[in-house]
């Protein structure tokens, strides 16, 4: 039943999805945080710049992003990221894309987490002599973290499954494998099972782990 | 019938009136608190609005060195807008704030620095709810102070001991009763050596039960020297401790006085409805 599947590099495919979301994971949690940080300090330069990038990325398809990263910024302005072989140029640009995508996200979830902080918290810390970064980073940030673990979750899932975007410029992820093989065989119910459910033991794993994270390091008021 | 607007035999000249004597004051406790020359906090002219209301009208305030001030008056009366300007978690409109010497910075690094030699205890508590005991207490010495960690350990268990809270020390601030709590922020405040002390009502959210040990460790400060600004409405705690009582009604300091001519012979009108009710009930 399962004869089709000989030559097909599935576990490969699905490791490149893996990598895809770690990075887009890394790297929006980084560029979101620094974002929220933005959005909400005191310079009014940074903080319309948040508020901007947040409003027009938020607001575009991903398809156009990942479709701009390898049209616009590597065809056109020959942005090649450091990589010269074109599978990595590719899965570089895709990343790019991922993280401008979902960083945004990322952001409004922690700026959501910031807001549940209580002000009191941020006085206490102003009146012992921290400055404004050391508030964001020793108090404000980690308790923020701590209770949006359960939207980062909602978010890094949406991103797992957002990596099927990068077919669209020749990634090798599983979307892009599955597509071929939909065409290549005559078995378009079994591939597409196969492939949901590759997902989900990706992100199901994630979920429930993510889950008992979120009770774990809520703060208790 | 003596004049009720006449503080008694202590009254200055008859055509003086009474509670805007400008000059030098009589203070009950002068020979503990030191002179004039020795201001640490300094208000001039201080003025806020929230919106359309006045809450600091011209504030002209002056604490000493080793003194202990009592702020209290009507709830709205801006007392506690008053000891939050003191270091700036409330803008001012107009005015002018100094601590020892130096004006209140409008923000930036300068402005943290002085924060940080004016400790604040709030009446929520506000410990730091992601970190333990001990690290509430160690996180302002390392960050601000520049101390080791060691240091500053040995530093916030003997603070955490003299509240009387050192068996709590590697317990979160929800694990600890409210009293508890408030003793571990005043040791949180004073470990990063604050030259003064300022309490914004720190027992108003505790149980009765527990605003006495409360109490306890800021009588304590004030016995070793410790210069204060204590909004409250403990009026025990304003008798027994304060060198100075100073009343607030509608955003004005109405009255300046030490405790004992306070609470027996007030002079306000203001002060003296303000002290008809809450003491006789």
């Amino acid at each position: 039943m399962f004869d089709f599947l000989e030559g097909y590099d599935l576990l490969g495919a699905f490791w490149v999805t893996v990598q895809l979301t770690f990075w887009s994971a890394l790297g929006s949690l980084v560029w979101g945080t620094l974002l929220a940080a933005m959005r909400v300090g005191p310079v009014p330069l940074m903080r319309g710049f948040g508020t901007a990038y947040v409003t027009v990325v938020r607001n575009i398809p991903l398809t156009v992003i990942i479709v701009f990263t390898s049209l616009g910024l590597f065809q056109t302005l020959g942005i090649s990221l450091g990589a010269d072989r074109f599978t990595t140029i590719n899965f570089r640009l895709a990343v790019l894309g991922l993280t401008a995508y979902t960083s945004a996200f990322v952001c409004e979830a922690l700026r959501s987490g910031i807001n549940t902080v209580p002000l009191g918290q941020v006085e206490a810390a102003r009146a012992i002599g921290l400055s404004f970064p050391q508030i964001l980073r020793i108090i404000v940030l980690p308790q923020a973290f701590r209770s949006v673990v359960g939207p980062l979750t909602n978010v890094l899932i949406a991103l797992t499954k957002n990596t099927t975007v990068a077919a669209a410029i020749g990634v090798a992820e599983a979307a892009l494998l599955m597509r071929e093989m939909i065409e290549n065989e005559a078995q378009l119910i079994l591939i597409s099972a196969i492939f949901a459910f590759g997902y989900i033991c990706l992100t199901l794993p994630t979920g429930l782990l993510l889950g008992r994270l979120a009770k774990k390091v809520a703060v208790k008021r | 019938m003596p004049d009720p607007e006449t503080p008694g035999p202590k009254a200055p000249d008859p055509g003086t009136p009474g509670p805007k004597v400008p000059g030098p004051k009589v203070y009950g406790r002068q020979a503990s608190a030191p002179g004039d020359g020795d201001a640490l906090v300094v208000l001039r002219g201080v003025d806020k609005h929230f919106g359309t209301l006045h809450v600091l009208r011209s504030i002209d305030l002056t604490i000493r060195r080793g003194e202990v001030v009592v702020v209290i008056g009507p709830s709205g009366s801006g007392k506690s807008t008053l000891c939050r300007a003191i270091n700036r978690l409330e803008t001012i409109d107009s005015g002018e704030i100094r601590i020892d010497g130096r004006p209140l910075p409008a923000e930036g690094r300068e402005l943290a620095r002085l924060r940080a030699d004016v400790g604040m205890v709030f009446q929520s508590f506000n410990l730091f709810a992601h970190k333990t005991v001990l690290d509430n207490v160690t996180l302002g010495q390392i960050k601000v102070r520049k101390k080791d960690r060691k240091t500053a350990e040995e530093r916030a268990r003997s603070l955490l001991d003299r509240v009387g809270v050192a068996a709590q020390a590697d317990k979160y601030p929800a694990q600890l009763s409210g009293g508890q709590q408030q003793r571990v922020a005043i040791a949180r405040a004073l470990a990063v050596d604050p030259k003064v002390m300022l309490f914004d009502e720190p027992t108003s959210a505790l149980d009765p039960e527990m605003i006495n040990e409360v109490l306890e460790v800021m009588r304590q400060l004030a016995r070793d020297g410790m210069t204060m600004a204590v909004v409250t409405h403990e009026m025990g705690f304003a008798r027994s401790a304060a060198h100075r009582v100073v009343f607030m009604a509608d955003g004005r300091i109405v009255e300046e006085t030490t405790p004992e001519e306070f609470f027996g012979n007030p002079r306000s009108a203001r002060a003296r409805d303000f002290l008809s009710k809450i003491l006789h009930h």
